[in-house]
């Protein structure tokens, strides 16, 4: 297993740098010229040349590239040409930290009602209560994102103003009580990008907790539990749930790519200036740095946890050999 | 795919007759366990007719999906509308028929290059011959997985889009080919290529884990013995042994592509206009306020679109239920 472990370690910097170059070369073969954009009217060769060479843009495509390696490790993704004056990074990482928020909190809210739901599925197993959970939460996922926003500002928002329509205001609020105490509610701009982040993922956490539920309800123990004498309920919680929740790990990163991409959407349609926000204006504005480095930068997040989720996955369950043919 | 035996009722010889039929026939035994699933029978049917309706699309839509009538422009449905106009006064029946077209030709193009010749034939090839070759496609199959999905596809539309449709005008300009560019056909060539390319990794990996146990089975070693080439064992020996995982990753891409397909329009990298699509329906439909003003632009793409993903996934569900015995 270690052996394994440093196998994919160091195939990590090889994948790293296919992705990112495999990104830097679609962005590079946008239209445009970044050079003429940034000179304005000046169409003096010998500035541009120099604009050319400050941006790393002169050379081949592999020199262009070793230059933009060289710079994005040391955190420097070059210069927004959309936003003049700013640097990729300063306008990327604040609107990361935004959407990594609220990725997180939905990531939560994700496991902790589709465990719940798959667990009580599984519990209604013969009842026509199952099917119907199971059924209204594949639904929900067969809603697409940007179908579900729009009803929900119109309804919380614009007819019953018990909402904001958009915008971000952190993940809490304070509310003080007696002016002494200190109480964290969750912020109300949360609600609707939340709403819209998690439901199509209930479906799929709930049905592989269910699946393997319904597995472990035909495990002996769980019989000698009922034997003596345990109430249904403590038998769901004590020794079904816990064995159940083993291969939920792997859909962790399912979940994550499900809210990542419903993310694009719902900060789009809520202004919420996180990452899908931002790539949405760059694309629009066609401010390729920006677009390339949101890109690697989540590329990069996506292949590290993909790795960590496999090992970590093999560390809880020993029975897991890896390297063997991944879980389909 | 062989059926535990029956016990002997009256029943019994009907059965084993249709048994026997099945082991010449395993797509018959295939069809004949979803014909008893209802509801794989509505999901199925409601594929087909949405389906169906893209097909038929010139036929049966009353207008043309371009004709304006500033006008009548954000009407209701009504005797001449059957489901209202939009913000043009364009008929959205005809523009959902022609959008139901454009999800038929995307999500048809990418399951035969993606999935039926990219990933098919990248895991039979991986999986039976093994070695450098197996590696080679594995590892660029890891990239592409590891890759973001819709991000990479964003920015995949965003840069290649208008180098076609560069190309497309250098074509048209250079050769009597004309009116590709204005009727926007390019674009279904960049999100079809782009989605192509994404789409082969799962099928592969599927595959390709399956050919892994079947290349030691017996009967690949008889062919090989009697000097059957490459080629001759992956067409005639491994591909109707996974014929059946095929169907399943058929259902499934074909309802992500078309997901994607509709999200990437919405996001404006997609399907370009005049073109109609459900993506660029459902933008038009999602103001809040437009929401409030005129919910049938919103509603009557969300209904159909919606209706298709969910009768994918259970289609889909139906589909594994059956290949695997139930």
């Amino acid at each position: 297993m270690a052996g394994y472990i440093i196998r994919r370690l160091l195939w990590l910097p090889v994948t790293l740098l296919a992705v990112s170059f495999l990104t830097f070369s679609i962005a590079r073969f946008g239209p445009g010229d970044p050079v003429s954009v940034a000179a304005g009217q000046i169409r003096d060769p010998e500035v541009l040349a120099r604009i050319r060479a400050e941006r790393g843009l002169d050379g081949s495509i592999f020199e262009q590239y070793a230059k933009w390696v060289d710079r994005a490790v040391r955190g420097d993704f070059g210069e927004s040409f959309a936003q003049r004056g700013y640097s990729v990074r300063e306008i990327i990482f604040p609107k990361m930290w935004v959407s990594a928020q609220l990725g997180l909190v939905a990531l939560f809210v994700v496991f902790g009602l589709g465990i719940p739901l798959g667990l009580l599925s599984a519990w209604l197993h013969g009842t026509w209560l199952d099917p119907l959970i199971i059924s209204v939460l594949l639904f929900l996922r067969a809603l697409p994102v940007v179908v579900v926003i729009p009803p929900l500002i119109w309804f919380f928002a614009v007819q019953n103003s018990i909402l904001p329509v958009g915008g971000w205001d952190g993940i809490f609020d304070i509310w003080w009580i007696a002016g002494v105490i200190a109480v964290p509610i969750p912020d109300p701009h949360l609600y609707i990008p939340l709403v819209a982040l998690t439901l199509p993922g209930f479906a799929g956490v709930a049905r592989l907790v269910r699946v393997t539920a319904l597995e472990v309800y035909t495990e002996d123990y769980v019989r000698t539990a009922r034997a003596k004498g345990l109430p249904e309920t403590r038998v769901a919680v004590r020794h079904v749930l816990p064995n159940s929740l083993l291969p939920i790990v792997t859909v962790v990163g399912f979940a994550l790519v499900g809210i990542v991409e419903g993310a694009f959407f719902t900060e789009t349609l809520l202004g919420i200036p996180g990452i899908g926000r931002l790539t949405f204006d760059s694309v629009v504005s066609r401010d390729y740095d920006v677009i390339l480095a949101t890109t690697v930068i989540v590329a990069f997040l996506f292949v590290v946890m993909n790795l960590l989720v496999e090992i970590v996955y093999s560390w809880i369950d020993p029975r897991v050999r890896l390297g063997e043919a991944a879980v389909v | 795919m062989s059926v535990a035996a029956g016990q002997y009722t009256a029943e019994a010889e009907a059965v084993e007759q249709y048994e026997r039929q099945a082991a010449r026939n395993p797509w018959l035994l295939l069809w004949g366990r979803l014909r008893k699933k209802r509801l794989a029978m509505l999901s199925l049917a409601i594929v087909l007719v949405i389906y169906g309706a893209g097909i038929a699309a010139p036929l049966l839509a009353p207008y043309s999906y371009t004709e304006q009538n500033l006008e009548r422009g954000l009407e209701g449905p009504s005797a001449d509308h059957w489901l209202g106009t939009d913000r043009l006064g364009r008929d959205m029946l005809s523009r959902v028929l022609y959008s139901a077209r454009t999800t038929l030709i995307v999500t048809v193009a990418v399951v035969l290059s993606g999935t039926l010749i990219l990933g098919n034939f990248l895991g039979l090839l991986a999986g039976y011959r093994g070695g450098w070759i197996d590696s080679l496609i594995m590892r660029v199959g890891d990239v592409f997985a590891s890759l973001p999905g819709l991000p990479m596809l964003i920015l995949l539309n965003a840069t290649l889009l208008p180098r076609v449709l560069q190309w497309v005008g250098w074509v048209e300009d250079h050769t009597p080919i004309s009116g590709l560019s204005s009727s926007g056909t390019a674009s279904y060539f960049t999100v079809f290529g782009a989605l192509a390319l994404f789409s082969w990794v799962g099928t592969a990996r599927l595959i390709r884990a399956q050919v892994l146990q079947l290349r030691e089975r017996d009967f690949i070693l008889a062919a090989q013995a009697t000097g059957g080439s490459t080629w001759h064992i992956i067409w005639r020996h491994l591909m109707p042994n996974v014929s059946f995982l095929i169907i399943l990753e058929v259902s499934a891409v074909l309802g992500s592509v078309a997901g994607s397909e509709i999200l990437l329009t919405w996001f404006g990298v997609g399907v370009q206009p005049p073109n109609p699509s459900f993506g660029a329906m459902l933008f038009e439909g999602s103001g809040a306020r437009t929401f409030q003003a005129h919910p049938h632009l919103l509603l009557v793409p969300a209904a159909v679109v919606t209706s298709l993903m969910f009768a994918f996934a259970l289609l889909g569900d139906a589909l594994n239920d059956a290949v695997r015995g139930r």
